[in-house]
């Protein structure tokens, strides 16, 4: 299945901002955070959708999954 | 040095310094202007009449060398809301005043010739001196010439041409250590200052000390604190990307206001978003990490050069960005940051100002994604009073009364910031209950809604929305009178150590023993003491809804619509 990952703040150093990737049936949202070498920690919010997901979420063909690590402002 | 209230009568030009009455003792910054305010300011007044007063106060700990401590509030009856009103600023302000121990500067009366003046400020007390070679100048040449008259150490408030004019979107300009402006932004308090005929206010603290009660137990209180700012992820990111870090985040969340509040996305984000501005800065060698005051560990602030390395402006927040771009759908940073600046020397509330201008696009006095045109009205009509530039200097409100728009997104009058309050729900409450009008500082549920600092919500839902904001709304009020930095509030919203250190480091201060439940009991008495000063003025509990477009249009991409009862709202005040 074909699930778009985007990336944000220093998520993105060494890595991309967007890209398509190719990922097994069944994949779960923590299992691409670990895939992509980022610290499960370091995570602040995860989005399917525009909706906040957590770690165990199964991600479908078509998806939008986007991370970012704690940020903040205001 | 006891703290002293310092007075000034601009009717007969008078000045007194006067003991601290009892019962403000307790109280600075926020706490203070507002319980001055509620004491001394008749609720019906005109805000631009003699009637009205403009306060100043320090917070509680302004002055002492704990980190974040160097906000200033400023309060008045408000000439854009008609409610009471509090607004804070870094820069070098409140140091000054509390070193030179000035705990308020009440201003009050109103000349009764056409003549302009300025304020010095020592420890002594107050001069007033007629002012003329300033009149019409922008922030920037006045921060300049009062810097060569005093020197450069010399703590600046002024207003530009927008405050001269009484514009309700005005603002007060706080120098800050690079001579460069922050603002006490919202509501219209640059007009006030126009009102009384007072250009600038220069502040000299000689060498002025705050005294602690107990030094040991202060420095021992501030490390901790510190620590707890330093070790936060969020106060990194904020360093790294400053506050334009929201950009993408409010975006994906599809609340990201986008064309006048029609949808909740905008295409343009990423060339808008703190990461881009990050990279520019950093490539044309500005500074990605600046403090607006001395004393700040977090450094959200930044140092944005043009594309040739030539400084532009600094200190561009979010909600700026955002105002400028999504609302008005221009996805151009140096765009935004030229405009930025212009509204820095002009002394005009950016939040509002861009809300004004995406009202004006919807009703076709100019095109979306016009920054040319844009330029040129601040330029050209705002800055020298021409009838446009009055409409649209006068309020997101005022615009669209005058041109017939019914999608306007004010809440008392004043602008909605950049979190929409249908796909974020919680801050929905915060701009219906504020004492003050729409304001996501006064209670920033997007912590917990959107960004999962001090809890989780979900934003779509309307489940604990009112409790959430109802709470941050009691702290908030509580930590604008200590003069810290709102953004201390994500480390105290997950890092057990560090509210406690902040109320050791009260009670290091002043030397008393205040406990977490008298913090609490001084937010929520804030809070009572403002929204009796409104109902006063004649607010009701029918003030306290948004406008009637949320409920009826839905926001992509969730197509939701604001879903709060009357009654759900007013329950925010069961306190």
């Amino acid at each position: 299945m074909l699930v778009t990952v985007k990336l944000f703040a220093f998520f993105r150093e060494g890595r991309f901002i967007k890209e398509d990737r190719e990922l097994p049936e069944g994949t779960t949202a923590g299992q691409v955070v670990d895939d992509l070498q980022i610290d499960r920690e370091e995570v602040g919010v995860m989005m399917l959708n525009s909706r906040h997901c957590q770690f165990d979420r199964i991600l479908q063909d078509g998806d939008a999954y986007a991370i970012f690590p704690v940020i903040g402002g205001g | 040095m006891a703290d002293k209230i310092f007075r000034v009568n601009m009717t007969d030009l008078s000045t007194s310094i006067e003991e601290v009455p009892e019962n403000w003792a307790g109280h600075g910054g926020r706490g203070l202007t507002s319980n001055i305010v509620a004491a001394e300011v008749p609720p019906t007044c005109h805000a631009l009449g003699p009637k009205n007063k403009l306060i100043f106060a320090p917070g509680l700990l302004s002055g002492t060398p704990a980190s974040n401590s160097g906000r200033i509030s400023a309060g008045a009856k408000s000439p854009l809301t008609g409610t009471i009103k509090e607004s804070n600023s870094g820069g070098t302000s409140a140091q000054r005043l509390a070193k030179m121990g000035c705990k308020a500067l009440i201003i009050e009366g109103q000349p009764q010739d056409d003549s302009w003046y300025s304020l010095s400020l020592t420890p002594e007390g107050v001069t007033i001196t007629k002012e003329e070679e300033l009149i019409g100048k922008g922030n920037f040449a006045v921060i300049e010439a009062v810097e060569k008259r005093f020197t450069d150490k010399i703590g600046v408030l002024s207003i530009g041409q927008a405050g001269e004019m009484q514009m309700s979107g005005a603002n007060i300009s706080v120098k800050d250590p690079d001579s460069h402006i922050r603002s006490l932004g919202r509501g219209g308090l640059g007009a006030v200052m126009g009102s009384k005929k007072i250009k600038f206010i220069a502040l000299d603290a000689q060498d002025g000390k705050v005294e602690i009660a107990d030094t040991e137990a202060f420095k021992a209180a501030n490390k901790v604190f510190t620590k707890a700012l330093v070790d936060h992820p969020v106060s990194q990111g904020l360093g790294q990307y400053g506050t334009a870090v929201l950009v993408n985040i409010i975006n994906e969340a599809g609340g990201l206001p986008t064309k006048n509040f029609t949808t909740g996305q905008f295409e343009g984000h990423e060339q808008i978003s703190g990461e881009t501005m990050h990279d520019l800065i950093v490539e044309r060698g500005g500074k990605p990490k600046h403090g607006c005051h001395a004393g700040c560990v977090i450094q959200c602030s930044q140092v944005f050069n043009d594309a040739k390395g030539k400084y532009k402006t600094s200190g561009i927040e979010y909600e700026s960005i955002w105002g400028m771009g999504a609302d008005c759908t221009i996805d151009d940073l140096d765009k935004i940051a030229e405009m930025d600046s212009i509204m820095d020397d002009i002394g005009i509330d950016t939040i509002e100002t861009a809300v004004a201008f995406g009202v004006a696009m919807e009703a076709g006095v100019l095109n979306f994604g016009d920054a040319d045109e844009m330029t040129r009205i601040l330029k050209e009509e705002i800055a020298t009073g021409t009838p446009l530039g009055r409409i649209i200097g006068n309020g997101a409100g005022n615009v669209g009364r005058t041109y017939g728009v019914t999608r306007v997104p004010v809440v008392k009058n004043q602008a909605i910031p950049a979190y929409d309050p249908r796909s974020i729900k919680g801050i929905g409450i915060t701009y219906a209950t504020s004492t003050q009008g729409a304001d996501h500082t006064m209670g920033y549920t997007i912590a917990t809604e959107i960004l999962g600092v001090g809890g989780t919500a979900d934003p779509l839902s309307k489940e604990g929305m009112v409790e959430l904001s109802r709470n941050l709304q009691i702290a908030t009020a509580a930590i604008d009178s200590t003069g810290m930095c709102v953004f201390i509030a994500f480390a105290a919203l997950d890092d057990a150590t560090c509210l406690p250190a902040l109320i050791d480091l009260l009670n290091a201060r002043f030397g008393i023993s205040l406990t977490a439940d008298d913090v609490s009991n001084l937010g929520m008495s804030i809070l009572k003491t403002e929204r009796a000063f409104n109902e006063a003025a004649g607010f009701t509990n029918l003030d306290d809804r948004l406008p009637e477009f949320f409920s009826e249009e839905p926001v992509a991409p969730h197509n939701v619509v604001w879903d709060f009862t009357g009654e759900e709202i007013d329950s925010f005040w069961n306190f």
